[in-house]
């Protein structure tokens, strides 16, 4: 780990505890969706967050080294797709795109509300992934001077 | 069911092209090639197979006061087959244009983008769901406006992205005030209920969507925005910005809305002609000055558009049929003029009129096609501009309209005026330029001559027996005004 990156040691102590947690609540927030307020966007945003917070804190190369960027852009893409995929097994299988064409399990248990859940998940990921990528695509861009 | 794969295929394609393509640009020139080819094929067998009918769909099986409704009636159809074309050869345009520029996949997702927003906004029978793809839409255009990366570019995109802001902005208050007014968000609904409110609150409505809708046609006041960002994008993409997105989001919706959902007020029809015949003007004065051919074509486009207005605020079926056909032929020769503008920017490196010259030599593809464009958009016989505007200012002399006419004959000449200097500088320029930086490869001249040739085809739409099956259907549709919630919401009942 490079000590002279990033902020200071007790930023970057406090982030090492409190970005898994951050994590957990956005996964709460995403997996809680179809159940209290809540949901993939809101739940992507805050598993952003947690990574935008390490970005800060620890600073862009220890970041890279940490996670793999190539692999959550894939991710970010793949998450799109398989939202469509779910909406064309709707089609041939529930009759219209995205309709439901699972069970829909008990009123307010947690695996519940058919497709919901899925889908959720799957627009998590993607928010996160996004909003992440965009903050790190525009915080290693270099100022070029226009002619 | 085919109408989801409007918007399936394409956001399909742009995003696998994402997930697949490596650092070359292969795969992703096939996948958008097939996916656009695949929707060009669709369109048009829907538009030829189904008439005067009109399909709706419900996303997720959710029946209509519920759920999102997608309705295809002739009027979808014809702007699909629309931007199908103009995007089919853009794309096969693009191919080794934007080569040229860099070898980059990112390009193709965003064009993939465009067509999705613009396809779900036509398809689209929802208010919201429809701002949903206008944004979808306008952001990569923004981003594709910027492909270039240059200083002016970024310019251009960041003017496009204030005034397409404020525009939405104004279009989702006037969305938040129509369902505050019917609680409904359908369009057939929210069609069913108007006429039961007080008439104050669609004078309100209606002021916020000609505000809106018309910053995103460029109509005259609202056109500041558009000479920078169509001719700072890269020239396929202006060709589709000029061609099919402004009116796809503009003309398009204004149509559905002012026609379909208010059953036409006088009121508005009356803001159509006015703010139609200062656009025809002052955009064409304003072209005419232009030595830079690109900036020259966006501003026509703005007196294009004010033509289409024209024919909209008339009102009658007659006008309605130039409108429409206008709309046609206009997305037809301004690409192909794009495509000229960018074949010689890219043979010559510059876009000024006067550094041209001898280019029948140099590109004789490129001139002979930049000639047909120009007798197009001009209104010469027998190209096809020359009937749509016949037919504009007929309809405008028998709706008791004769000022309205004789300011469409001037803008017609003015514009056949700024094409002979586009000709006469450019083309046949006095300038001697030995030898062209880049080859222009069979891509782009095949998009250029299937262009030119539809110049000449797209006539043939008025002939008796050929319009009865083409525009006939599309000016039903806009001419039944409200009968639209018959269609939409009987066909509902009917599955």
């Amino acid at each position: 780990m490079r000590q002279n990156d990033g902020m200071t040691l007790i930023v970057k102590t406090v982030t090492r505890i409190s970005v898994w947690m951050i994590l957990l609540y956005g996964i709460y927030i995403i997996f809680h969706g179809h159940l209290s307020p809540g949901g993939g966007f809101a739940g992507g945003v805050i598993i952003a967050l947690a990574f935008l917070n390490v970005m800060l804190a620890y600073g862009r190369k220890f970041t890279s080294d940490w996670l793999n960027i190539g692999f959550l852009h894939d991710l970010e893409s793949a998450s799109a797709t398989l939202f469509l995929v779910i909406g064309i097994l709707g089609i041939s299988i529930g009759g219209a795109f995205l309709a439901n064409f699972i069970t829909k399990g008990e009123l307010f248990a947690l695996l519940s509300a058919g497709t919901i859940l899925p889908l959720n998940i799957i627009i998590g990921i993607k928010v996160g992934m996004s909003l992440f990528l965009v903050a790190w695509v525009l915080a290693g861009s270099k100022t070029v001077k226009g002619e | 069911m085919i109408l989801p794969y409007y918007i399936i295929i394409p956001l399909l394609a742009a995003f696998l092209i994402s997930l697949i393509a490596g650092k070359k640009d292969n795969w992703a020139v096939i996948l958008s090639v097939i996916a656009v080819s695949a929707l060009l094929i669709l369109s048009l067998f829907s538009f030829i197979s189904m008439k005067e009918e009109t399909i709706t769909y419900s996303m997720s099986a959710w029946s209509i006061p519920y759920g999102i409704v997608l309705v295809q009636d002739a009027l979808t159809s014809f702007i699909l087959v629309m931007v199908s074309i103009i995007s089919f050869t853009s794309l096969i345009f693009s191919i080794q244009y934007i080569r040229h520029l860099s070898m980059d996949w990112k390009y193709y997702s965003l064009f993939m983008l465009l067509v999705t927003g613009m396809n779900g906004v036509i398809i689209t029978g929802d208010f919201f769901n429809l701002y949903v793809f206008m944004e979808i839409a306008l952001f990569s255009a923004f981003a594709l406006v910027a492909y270039g990366s240059k200083a002016e570019e970024f310019e251009a995109a960041f003017k496009y992205a204030v005034m397409g802001s404020v525009s939405s902005f104004l279009i989702l208050a006037g969305i938040a005030v129509t369902y505050s007014a019917t609680s409904t968000l359908t369009m057939a609904k929210v069609a069913e209920v108007l006429p039961a409110v007080d008439k104050k609150v669609i004078f309100w409505i209606g002021g916020l969507f000609i505000a809106g809708f018309g910053l995103k046609a460029a109509a005259m006041p609202f056109h500041a925005w558009l000479p920078d960002a169509h001719s700072s994008a890269p020239a396929p993409i202006s060709s589709m910005l000029s061609g099919v997105l402004i009116k796809a989001l503009g003309i398009y919706v204004m149509l559905r809305i002012f026609y379909n959902v208010f059953n036409a007020p006088e009121v508005f029809m009356k803001i159509f002609l006015v703010l139609g015949t200062i656009s025809i003007i002052v955009g064409v004065f304003l072209a005419i000055g232009q030595w830079d051919m690109k900036r020259l074509l966006a501003y026509h486009s703005i007196s294009q558009i004010g033509y289409i207005l024209l024919g909209m605020g008339i009102a009658t079926p007659l006008g309605i049929l130039g409108a429409i056909f206008h709309l046609f032929n206009h997305a037809i020769f301004k690409s192909l003029l794009f495509y000229n503008a960018g074949s010689v920017e890219m043979a010559l490196g510059t876009r000024d009129l006067r550094k041209m010259g001898n280019l029948m030599k140099l590109l004789p593809t490129t001139s002979q096609t930049s000639l047909i464009a120009s007798l197009s958009i001009s209104g010469i016989p027998p190209f096809n501009g020359f009937f749509s505007k016949l037919i504009i200012i007929i309809a405008a002399l028998q709706a008791g309209l004769p000022w309205y006419a004789v300011f469409a004959i001037i803008g017609s000449l003015l514009t056949l005026a700024s094409f002979m200097k586009v000709q006469r500088y450019g083309f046949k320029g006095e300038t001697v330029i030995d030898s062209s930086e880049n080859k222009i490869g069979w891509r782009m001249n095949s998009a250029m001559i299937t262009l030119a040739v539809l110049c000449i085809l797209t006539s043939l739409m008025v002939v008796p027996g050929i319009k009865e099956v083409t525009l006939d259907p599309v000016v039903k549709v806009i001419a039944d005004k409200t009968e639209y919630i018959q269609l939409v919401l009987g066909g509902m009942n009917g599955n």
